[in-house]
Formats: C-alpha cells, sequence, structure tokens
C-alpha cells in the first residue's frame, strides 16, 4: 500500500488571516522519489501553505495525509516526527559551532553528540553526495555549503519530505547545479522534494511535477516536460507577462554620476577598493555580484551613508565628496533602498509623511522649516494613482501595505524629486509580479527621460534585461564589465564568484 | 469602502487604550484592597469623589508641574531617548533659576524671564550631556541620566551650601527669597479658597502648544519624529542622527528646566533642602499615558494630581494609607503599555483589513493600468 500512497498528499487546505485568504482549496499530491515544484508569485500564498505543512500553523480546513497516514501537525517537533523537514531560506546555523554540533543541536538524542553522530553525518553525506565535512567550522563555509549543512541537519532527523523554500535565491548559477545534483541523488534514493521558488527556468529543470499557486488556490498542476515557462508565469499571474529587456539605447555623451578610486575600509580587508565608473544621462549601469561583495557599501558610500569613504563622487559636475546625504539628496540622487523597511519607509507613519521622507527640504510640501500637509496629501495622492499604488487612502500606514505597494510608494517618490541619478538596489526583491512589471517600466521611464540609473541586483535576468553595461563587483572591487546584449547568466555568475575574468 | 472616516477611527482607538488601561488599574488596585481586607467601596467613592474648590487649586498646581515634567520626558520619547533624568535636570534648573531670581541683577519681570532662560539653558546642559555622550560614544542615555540623577543631587547641594542663607528659626537653608516683584502672581477661583492657582499654568500650556506645533508642524518635527520611527530610514533620508539626538536631548532638558519653575515662582519663592523631588519619575508615567500628545499629557498629569489629591483624606476618613494611590499609579504605567500594544495591533489589523478591501475593490482599475505601464 505505502508505494501507492503518495508522500505527502494536501486535499482542501484552507487558512484565513484578517481581510485575506492565504490559502483557500489547496490540492497538491506529492509522489514518493520525486521533485514537486510549487510556484506562485509573492503573496500568492506559497509560504503560508509550506507553514502549515511544516507545523507551524494550523490550517483552518482540510486534511494533510504523510505516505498516507492522516495526521495532523501541531509544531514542527510533530512535522518532524512524521518525516518532514524544512530548510528555511535563511538559514539557521551559529557560525561559530562545527557542522557536527550544528547538526546535533536539538537533536541530541538521536545519536549523541560524539563519535555515533560523527559517523552519522559522514554516511549521509556519503550517501547522499553532500560532501560535508563534520569538523569544519561554519563559518568557513560558503553559502552552497552551508545550505548542504542545512539539507543533512534535515535528513539527520529522519526527514523523507524535505521542503526547499526559495532554495536557489542565494546561489551563484554553479552552485545551483550542484543543489540541483544532490537534490537528484535524494530523489533516487526515494525521498521525496518540495521544492518552492519563483524562477521558472530553474523549476523547470529541476522538477517532476510542478503545482502553480494563485491567490491563495492551486490552479494548476502541470508537467514540466510540456510546458515552457512563459506558460507557467502566465498561469501564475494569471494575464500575459513583461519582460525586462531595453529598447534602443539612451545613452548620451554627459557623465552624470562620475565615482573615482572609492574606497572604504574594512575589519580585515577594504569594504570598497579603487572602485571608478561613469554613468551618463540615459544610461542605465548594473552592478553584478554576490550579495555581501561591496554592494551595499557602494550605495550607501554615494549617498554620503559611510563616514569613512574615500574617493571622489561628482553628480553633473559638482563635487559631492564632502557632502551630507541631505545635500546630495538635493543634489538629484533618487534613492531606491535595497532594504525598504530599514531605509526606506517610515512603517508607523501614514502615507503622506512617508512621502515627505527624504525631501525635507523641498517645496512645496515643505516650506520655511513647517510642513505643508495639504500640500503632502496632494501630491501623495497623485503618486497613489500615478503609481498604482493599492491603498485605502494616503492616511494608511506605511506598514499596511503590502511589499510591492510599499515600493511602488518609494519609486514613486523618489521620481517625484526631480533626480538626476536614481540607484535602484534589489528595487524588485520580494514584490509580486504585477509590480516587478510596473517597476521595470519605472526605471525603463527614468532611462528615456535621461535620468543616470545605478541598479544593483541579484537577479541577473533583471541585470540584464535593463542595464546598458554590467560591471561584476566581487570582495569590493570591480572586477569585470560586460555588455547585456551578450553576456548570459553563466558568465557572469562566473565573474561574480571570481572563477573566470572579462575584458 | 469603510464605513468610518480613517481619522475618526484613529482618534477613537487612541482614546480607547487609556481608558481600558485605567479600568484595568482601577481592577488591579481593587484587587490589592480586597486582598489587605480594606473597604473597596469606601476607598473609591473617597478617591473618586468631587474636589472642593481648595483641592481644585491644588490639582491644578500639581498637575501644572507634572504636565511640565510629562513634556520634557516625552520630547525624548519621540525620539527614542528614554530622559530617565529629568529630576536631576529640574534640580539643577530650578536651582540655578533661584539664585539668579534671588540675586535679581535685573529689575521686576525682566529678572523673571531672565531666571526662566536660565533655568532653560541649565536644564538643556545637564540634559545635554547625556546626549553628547550618546551622540558621540553610544552611552545609553537610560544609564547616563540616572547617574546624572545622582550627580545632580550632591552638585545642587554642594552649590547650595556655598550660597546659601538660613531661613530665621529653621534648620533649612535656601537660596535668597525671589523679591517680590519677579514672582509670578497667581489667581483665585472661586470664593471659598485660599490657595491660588500659580500663574505659571499659561506659560505650562504654552510649552504645550510649543511642543505640538514644534513636533507635529515643522521639518525639524518631522526629522526628530522619522528619527524615533526609525533611525536607518532617518539617516537614509539625510538627516544627521548625531545631531538628532544631541538637540532632542538639549530640548528634554530645556522643557525639563520648567517643571520646578512653578513651585519656585508661585510658592516656595526660593530653592531650599525641601524643594520637592521626584516629579521627574511621574513625567514618565504621565508621558506614557498620555501617548506623548500634549492634551493627552495634560489628562495624564491632572489625573494623578487629581488621584494624589484626593488620597490626601483616606487615611482620616477610611483608615486606608494614601499610598494605595501610588499603587494605583503604577499599575497604570503598566497597563497603559500593555492596553497601548493591544490597541496598536488591533489598528493595524483594521488598516490591514481596509488595504485587503481596497485592494479587492481596485483589482480591475489597477489591471488597467498595468496595460498602460506595460506600453
Amino acid at each position: 500500500m505505502s508505494d501507492v500512497a503518495p508522500a505527502v498528499r494536501l486535499r482542501g487546505i484552507g487558512k484565513r488571516f484578517p481581510g485575506v485568504i492565504a490559502n483557500d482549496d489547496i490540492n497538491i499530491d506529492v509522489a514518493r522519489g520525486t521533485i514537486h515544484a510549487i510556484v506562485g508569485e509573492n503573496g500568492a500564498g506559497k509560504s503560508t501553505l509550506m507553514k502549515i505543512l511544516y507545523g507551524v500553523q494550523a490550517p483552518d480546513s482540510g486534511t494533510i495525509d504523510i505516505a498516507g497516514t492522516q495526521v495532523s501537525l501541531g509544531s514542527p517537533a510533530d512535522a518532524i516526527k512524521h518525516g518532514v523537514g524544512m530548510v528555511f531560506q535563511h538559514f539557521q546555523l551559529a557560525d561559530n559551532f562545527t557542522v557536527l554540533e550544528n547538526v546535533v543541536l536539538g537533536a541530541e538524542k538521536l545519536h549523541g553528540i560524539g563519535s555515533a553522530a560523527r559517523e552519522e553525518i559522514v554516511r549521509i553525506s556519503d550517501a547522499y553526495g553532500l560532501g560535508v565535512e563534520p569538523d569544519q567550522l561554519v563559518e568557513d563555509l560558503g553559502v552552497g555549503a552551508r545550505q548542504r549543512v542545512e539539507i543533512l541537519k534535515v535528513l539527520y532527523r529522519g526527514a523523507k519530505v524535505i521542503i526547499l523554500d526559495e532554495p536557489t535565491a542565494v546561489l551563484v548559477p554553479q552552485e545551483v547545479d550542484e543543489l540541483f545534483g544532490n537534490l537528484r541523488e535524494l530523489k533516487a534514493e526515494g525521498l521525496s522534494v518540495i521544492f518552492i521558488s519563483h524562477k521558472l527556468d530553474e523549476v523547470l529543470s529541476i522538477a517532476d511535477e510542478i503545482t502553480v499557486i494563485r491567490r491563495g488556490t492551486t490552479v494548476a498542476t502541470v508537467d514540466p516536460a510540456g510546458t515552457t515557462s512563459r506558460e507557467l508565469a502566465e498561469l501564475m499571474v494569471g494575464s500575459e507577462l513583461p519582460s525586462p529587456s531595453t529598447e534602443a539605447s539612451t545613452v548620451t555623451e554627459r557623465v552624470t554620476l562620475h565615482v573615482a578610486d572609492l574606497g572604504l575600509p574594512g575589519e580585515n580587508r577594504p569594504l570598497l577598493e579603487a572602485v571608478s565608473f561613469d554613468i551618463h544621462a540615459g544610461e542605465v549601469l548594473g552592478i553584478a555580484g554576490v550579495e555581501g561583495n561591496g554592494q551595499a557599501e557602494l550605495v550607501e558610500a554615494i549617498m554620503g551613508m559611510r563616514p569613512g569613504a574615500t574617493g571622489t563622487v561628482r553628480l553633473a559636475g559638482q563635487d559631492l565628496t564632502e557632502l551630507s546625504t541631505r545635500k546630495r539628496r538635493e543634489a538629484g540622487i533618487g534613492y531606491i533602498p535595497e532594504d525598504r523597511h530599514r531605509h526606506g519607509l517610515l512603517l508607523d507613519a501614514p502615507l503622506w509623511e512617508n512621502r515627505v521622507l527624504g525631501h525635507q527640504t523641498r517645496k512645496p510640501w515643505v516650506r520655511r522649516g513647517l510642513i505643508d500637509r495639504g500640500a503632502s496629501r496632494t501630491d501623495t495622492q497623485r503618486i497613489v494613482e500615478d503609481y498604482d499604488v493599492r491603498t485605502p487612502g494616503v492616511d494608511t500606514l506605511a506598514r499596511a501595505l503590502s511589499g510591492g505597494n510599499q515600493q511602488k510608494l518609494i519609486v514613486g517618490r523618489e521620481m517625484s524629486g526631480d533626480p538626476i541619478l536614481l540607484i535602484a538596489a534589489h528595487p524588485t526583491r520580494g514584490v509580486d509580479v504585477g509590480a516587478q512589471a510596473a517597476i521595470w517600466g519605472h526605471i525603463k521611464e527614468a532611462r528615456r527621460q535621461g535620468l543616470a540609473v545605478l541598479l544593483i541586483s541579484a537577479d541577473l535576468d533583471e541585470l540584464i534585461g535593463l542595464s546598458d553595461r554590467i560591471e561584476v563587483i566581487l570582495r569590493g572591487r570591480l572586477v569585470g564589465s560586460f555588455d547585456p546584449g551578450q553576456v548570459t547568466p553563466e558568465q557572469l555568475g562566473s565573474a561574480m564568484t571570481g572563477a573566470g575574468g572579462a575584458a | 469602502m469603510t464605513n468610518l472616516d480613517p481619522r475618526l477611527q484613529k482618534i477613537g482607538l487612541g482614546l480607547l487604550a487609556p481608558v481600558l488601561a485605567l479600568v484595568l488599574a482601577f481592577l488591579i488596585t481593587s484587587l490589592v484592597l480586597v486582598l489587605a481586607g480594606d473597604p473597596v467601596g469606601e476607598v473609591w467613592s473617597t478617591l473618586l469623589g468631587v474636589p472642593a474648590e481648595r483641592n481644585v487649586a491644588n490639582i491644578l498646581n500639581n498637575a501644572t508641574v507634572l504636565y511640565l515634567s510629562g513634556l520634557a520626558v516625552a520630547v525624548g520619547f519621540r525620539m527614542n531617548l528614554f530622559n530617565i533624568g529629568v529630576d536631576g535636570q529640574y534640580r539643577v534648573a530650578a536651582f540655578v533659576a533661584a539664585v539668579v531670581a534671588g540675586e535679581a541683577w535685573l529689575p521686576g519681570a525682566a529678572n523673571t524671564v531672565l531666571a526662566i532662560l536660565a533655568a532653560m539653558l541649565a536644564g538643556a546642559a545637564w540634559a545635554g550631556i547625556a546626549g553628547v555622550l550618546r551622540a558621540k560614544r553610544g552611552v545609553s542615555e537610560v544609564i547616563s541620566t540616572i547617574m546624572l540623577n545622582f550627580i545632580a543631587t550632591g552638585l545642587v547641594a554642594y552649590f547650595l551650601r556655598r550660597v546659601a542663607v538660613r531661613e530665621e528659626g529653621s534648620n533649612d537653608i535656601g537660596t535668597k527669597e525671589i523679591p517680590e516683584g519677579s514672582r509670578i502672581p497667581g489667581f483665585q477661583i472661586g470664593e471659598g479658597s485660599t490657595t491660588e492657582v500659580y500663574g505659571f499654568i499659561f506659560l505650562a500650556a504654552l510649552a504645550g502648544f510649543t511642543y505640538w506645533f514644534l513636533l507635529n508642524r515643522t521639518r525639524f518635527g518631522f526629522d526628530l519624529r522619522a528619527t524615533g520611527k526609525s533611525t536607518t530610514a532617518a539617516v537614509a533620508s539625510g538627516i544627521s542622527v548625531t545631531r538628532m539626538t544631541i538637540v532632542a536631548m538639549l530640548l528634554s532638558g530645556a522643557v525639563a528646566g520648567l517643571v520646578g519653575l512653578p513651585l519656585l515662582f508661585g510658592d516656595s519663592y526660593s530653592y531650599g533642602s525641601t524643594f520637592q523631588s521626584g516629579l521627574g519619575f511621574a513625567g514618565i508615567a504621565i508621558a506614557l499615558l498620555g501617548r506623548n500628545h500634549p492634551i493627552g499629557i495634560a489628562i495624564g498629569a491632572l489625573l494623578f494630581a487629581y488621584l494624589d489629591e484626593q488620597s490626601n483624606p483616606l487615611q482620616i476618613l477610611v483608615g486606608v494609607s494614601p499610598d494605595i494611590v501610588a499603587i494605583t499609579q503604577g499599575v497604570i504605567v503598566l497597563t497603559v503599555v500593555i492596553s497601548y500594544e493591544v490597541v496598536r495591533r488591533y489598528g493595524v489589523r483594521l488598516e490591514q483589513h481596509a488595504v485587503a478591501r481596497a485592494l479587492e475593490a481596485g483589482r480591475p482599475t489597477a489591471g488597467d493600468k498595468e496595460e498602460e505601464a506595460r506600453a
């Protein structure tokens, strides 16, 4: 019997939160020994569904069967007991512990903490080709290796069903290939993998079956062999889809941003070193790099938020080097920050106050040191309409909006300050496909209007699609310049990890 | 789509929280009374009775002082600074003001104005120490202001000895009395009361208005509140957090400098060893209760002053220690924090409902706009 019963069967799963239906009538069968992908845009209900399956949240309706038996999962411990394990997008490892210590942490009862545990780790690592050394310190491991430790942790606890939440978001293309190799090993051993992603090409290449979730419910389960990524995307969005891709070049001869020999000292090695580039009016310069290689520091140094920075920054001939962040903004920089909650918004302030943020010295909303609420409200209303921010009104707190709508508000605000340079750090991270298309549209529009755009993104397709030129940043240095018309994501990936150079 | 105007809804929620907190605090106090075997009903009927005219003047006077204290703490709160040091700041400031006014270098009202300015400067300077330490060296203002309170006590006692004149027939020492022309006259309410209400109450109201205007209507206030809500977002928007920290502490200290002045100019006319202390700590509770809003703080100050005044006859009338009011006031601080959080979460949920509804309604038109954006 157990060979016939699917590893996981979800029937009619529903979950409501105040004001939203997160899941509604979800039906999924995950067959044993397969990789089952679940795709859907951000906010479609994937994470809620996974939390239900991992016992973090209880469903309001529906049933969960694991290996043919109906179960009720009240906590992650229950889920683990039934052989369901989860690898989170953000790793949950203690950096200053060894692999062994991390793996046995919280599971000391299984094989102790000594040689029995070490043997078990080596056995699992060999069996599935994970290549994990039990005595290495986690802080010495790369991202891909850490992920394998996370997978091993789950296997060590006896998981037969492994949920991977956006596992490739943090990996470069080469590491993705390695991960997929590991997943195929797991599958070959009869384990089932639930793979959550919104990167459709990857899903098509690895999954045996794909379930699409849209607005909280399962809309289709398809066979990857007979499906294109475009068809998948259309199932996700429910309508036809935009793509980045730049139109005719609008690059001019006029240098808008001139950065020369920018440096930023760090504790062990410089965070930025000898970074020089120009961005012309009407040009989009993309910065590619594995996260943590100096992208955030580069942006903050240009914004004047890093006191220790050395080198020169000029904007349309004006020397910004000695100026404060406020003066730099006034000189014409629009800034879409990487972390909109930390740097872009006052979450507990109404939208109209967020409209003023970063533009406190601009007329008409601030005159002679006084805030003009009426003018700010009116202008916020304009942004809400022009940029399609979905909100009941301008007095709503920023916290209440979805990520995509928050981001559209920020884009609208930053484009409304008459900038000549737009810095966009991960502008579409964590926003739904609709908002993503809109934000891409706004960046293209900015380029057409003759703005210089500095685009930082971890999404290589986005970089290639929008940029006129791509620079790769590695350990705080620019290590290669690419023409997006010629380069492939794989070539960029090599440069990002330092595996290959470029002219 | 919403039935209620969101702004009305916001005000309603704003009122709900303190009412909830007070009801809860009264219940807990009642519980304490029951456990102690004291007569619950009589205590409340004494406490919550209508005050006599004489008592009303006392309540207003006490509330004036508490109001300024609450205001001083609230300035810090708005920027996420916890100024525990109002207590030390107002004592340093009141001492300086008493010395300046007592010396009477200027005649009449000019002397008063000079003394008030000196008090604000002294309060600001004392708080500024904590501000600079926080901004430049990252020292927690909670720790530094507590320490500064102790130092203030010693410092004032030391200098008081240097400048003091001994009052005749008393062991108390104090600064020179403020000349009559430089005192701030009070006024009577009603016929049957001989206690005058401090004239300083109007200056306190003015301080409240200035606070409201500065924080809610000016760019400076916007920067201050933005920094309080999110330091990181403030930095990204171009605000110098170092500067704002120091300025906010200076402002908080300047307002703290006013706290002792109603007493000084309306009652004691000199700073002596018996000058009232502990007013700064009540301000923390009152700022919390009043949600840092100038009207809210006024209500909080009146409530605390009212409870204090009404508790006086408790011992005589029902044989219960007036300290029960301190329990109520302490419990209020706790329940206020809890009920505000509960109501805040409820408010966020309501907003999310509203956003969800707007989303549902906006679907078709929003889709059209995406088409346009793509075109």
